[in-house]
């Protein structure tokens, strides 16, 4: 029943990757600013707010918006469910490129980047950034190893250099075949530590705001700010594979499979109905609706992050007419992920209110520039892969070839 | 001249302990230290007899290799306009607030790190770059840092700053409690050069005993309250005033170490990497029942066949 995903051929240039390409490459040109004048001159960050959109979009929504990788692998590998095959490959492949411009923007935002191997050598096991840290580098490394069978398949026995290097072809191409052999065998390992790993940094990443204390605004500081990140990571990983799924079937000209998707659709419900009852809970224990009570940007972007980003989706994923409905299955899974990027904006952002702070910090031009430039590289590279590499499963459906030239 | 005997007793007490701590204070660890000797060092700083000279940010700088220029100009007055927080050049700034009961006499409060019992950039700082000494300094080291300034984030009195303004080799500065010139025997610089009785110096323990002195003896002078005695599970240097802290631009805090709660969930998370073995064998085992049943399914499925 199921082929074997393929690579699909595609014109890459078409005028929206044209304009992700001025995108990047602005991004590019503020991150290269960065590097050679200082943090202090491309942000608007100081000794009041020393962390701003970078952490608080591109790494804390950006490992958050990543979970499609680790909630598929434990949907399609740990709990064997079949169906859900296709959709492991894609969400393995933005898992991966996603915690790429993870560590990218991490070391983009730390003073000496240079450095960013201290915390190999350099521990602190008090430190929730420290866990973090080490988490998520390993992680990379083992998204690299389960995304190594992709590359392994496609070089497998291919590999033909002419001239001089042609001497490389046999015993390189006995290594992949040697990789290939290994990795289905002991792949399995990997899978499981990726989504203990995972789990982990995932709910560490809330940590990180806890020793803020009384900087931060008590809608959000709670101690169970690790368990608020892990559900909502969760939830918002299945709502990622779908939304991606989705633009890539339409981007690629393909029909969505909206057999799976919908089938992936119908566990986000359940997984948003636990995370808004442990947000109602919290706020009730600690009695924290009387701040909404007052009108002021904390709690309106509290109400908007709740009703828009939880309640809303929460009804759409439990109604059947909406699960069988591309069109508004893409808008609820917007709706969930706008929600938890809204909230980790909040978290780190909105929330933080260091004592003697004048005015509010608002990000800079650059630092928006890095944001999204990041976002086009990540979309041209995923764009780029699929087009060579086995990622995408095309079953049932006969190739539509996009021909606008 | 009862108090200045006093002083000068602590002082000496201070500099004794200065030779004793010393040797043991630095340890190259790579997780960072946080010991508290019994007779670890503190300031107290009494805000009514500060005049505000400012002498002290004049031989900080000094102490720290700081261009301070010429002394004469912190005579100007006109800075206390403004309130003004430690910078990347200043690690102690005096701020003065307006005296209602006396307006001739204002308030005059210096500002530098406080030397938490239990710090919180100590807790947070991701290579452990920042250590508590046993003498109760709480320093930062340049070969370690990372410049992710998570220590700015988590530090609730809102003391060390950032060079944002650099490309390469970017510090994290603030007050280090003159740790350089302790291990040499000196008392730390601001302390030395005050020409008033509004800085003491001595054992933290001595220094608490001193300040409830002072109340008992000169109840309408002060308020019945020492700063930094219990806030944030105590600090090195105290503060004594005539009226509430957070009217002279010191935060109102709880008695709670700050990070006691992020530590007790991270060691929860981790506690002798149980939860997350526990985690790798659970879902270990699921994988292996759920791909048994498949296998068994697919069995089945070819027996029919």
């Amino acid at each position: 029943m199921f082929e074997e995903p393929q690579p699909i051929k595609f014109k890459y240039f078409t005028p929206g990757v044209i304009i992700l390409c001025l995108i990047a490459i602005n991004g590019l040109a503020f991150i290269a600013a960065r590097i050679i004048f200082g943090i202090g001159s491309v942000t608007n960050l100081n000794n009041l707010y020393p962390w701003g959109l970078w952490i608080g979009v591109d790494v804390a929504a950006g490992v958050a918006l990543a979970a499609g990788g680790f909630t598929s692998a434990a949907l399609g590998h740990v709990m064997h469910k079949e169906q859900f095959h296709a959709i492991v490959r894609p969400a393995l492949l933005t898992a991966m490129l996603g915690y790429t411009f993870v560590a990218m923007a991490v070391a983009v935002d730390i003073g000496r980047y240079y450095y960013i191997w201290h915390p190999l050598v350099m521990w602190n096991p008090n430190s929730a950034l420290f866990e973090v840290g080490i988490c998520v580098m390993i992680y990379l490394t083992v998204l690299y190893i389960e995304f190594m069978p992709i590359l392994t398949e496609k070089l497998n026995g291919k590999i033909k250099f002419n001239g001089l290097l042609h001497y490389l072809n046999e015993p390189l191409n006995k290594l992949v075949n040697f990789l290939d052999k290994i990795l289905s065998k002991a792949m399995f390992v990997f899978i499981i530590a990726g989504v203990v790993l995972s789990t982990l940094h995932q709910s560490s990443l809330g940590t990180l705001m806890v020793i803020a204390g009384n900087k931060m605004h008590p809608l959000w500081q709670t101690p169970v700010l690790p368990l608020m990140f892990l559900i909502s990571a969760i939830s918002v990983g299945f709502p990622m594979v779908i939304f991606e799924s989705m633009l890539a079937s339409r981007s690629l000209g393909i029909k969505p499979e909206m057999e799976v998707l919908s089938k992936l659709g119908r566990f986000v419900g359940p997984i948003l109905g636990i995370y808004l009852a442990f947000k109602l809970g919290d706020m009730f224990i600690r009695e924290t609706f009387r701040y909404l009570a007052h009108f002021n940007i904390e709690s309106v972007m509290f109400i908007f992050e709740m009703v828009f980003g939880v309640i809303v989706p929460l009804i759409m994923f439990l109604m059947d007419r909406v699960l069988k409905s591309p069109l508004k299955l893409f808008i609820g899974s917007c709706l969930v992920i706008f929600g938890v990027l809204l909230n980790r904006i909040n978290n780190f952002i909105i929330a933080y209110h260091p004592p003697y702070s004048k005015e509010a910090y608002i990000p800079s031009f650059g630092e928006f520039s890095v944001t999204i430039g990041c976002i086009a590289m990540l979309v041209l590279l995923y764009r780029l892969a699929v087009r060579y590499l086995p990622v995408i499963n095309l079953h049932q459906h006969p190739m539509k070839v996009v021909i606008d030239e | 001249m009862k108090e200045i005997s006093r002083r000068s007793f602590l002082t000496s007490i201070g500099a004794a302990a200065t030779g004793s701590l010393a040797i043991s204070a630095n340890q190259a660890l790579s997780q960072p230290t946080n010991i508290l000797s019994e007779d670890r060092r503190g300031v107290l700083v009494d805000t009514s007899n500060c005049v505000g000279c400012r002498s002290c940010e004049w031989a900080c700088k000094n102490a720290h290799g700081i261009d301070a220029g010429d002394i004469e100009s912190y005579k100007d007055r006109s800075v206390f306009n403004n309130m003004r927080r430690p910078g990347i050049d200043s690690y102690t700034v005096v701020n003065e607030f307006s005296n209602e009961k006396n307006p001739l006499l204002p308030i005059d409060v210096k500002v530098q790190c406080m030397h938490c019992d239990k710090p919180a950039c100590v807790s947070a700082c991701i290579v452990g770059a920042i250590n508590k000494h046993e003498d109760g300094s709480v320093v930062w080291d340049t070969d370690k840092c990372i410049g992710c300034r998570y220590c700015m984030v988590a530090c609730q009195f809102q003391i060390p700053v950032f060079e944002f303004e650099k490309a390469i080799q970017p510090e994290i500065r603030k007050c280090d409690f003159c740790y350089e010139r302790f291990k040499k025997g000196k008392l730390p610089a601001c302390v030395e050069i005050c020409p008033l009785e509004a800085l003491t110096y001595g054992p933290r323990n001595e220094l608490i005993k001193l300040a409830r002195q002072k109340i008992k003896r000169n109840p309408e002078k002060y308020i019945n309250y020492i700063y930094g005695e219990k806030e944030v599970g105590g600090t090195s240097w105290l503060y004594l005033a005539s009226r509430d802290f957070q009217s002279i631009g010191l935060p109102k805090l709880n008695n709670k170490p700050a990070p006691g709660v992020s530590e007790s969930i991270q060691h929860g998370i981790f506690a002798y990497f149980v939860p997350p073995v526990a985690l790798y064998s659970w879902l270990g085992a699921m994988m292996w029942i759920t791909k048994r049943k498949e296998e068994v399914k697919q069995e089945k499925e070819i027996d029919y066949v």
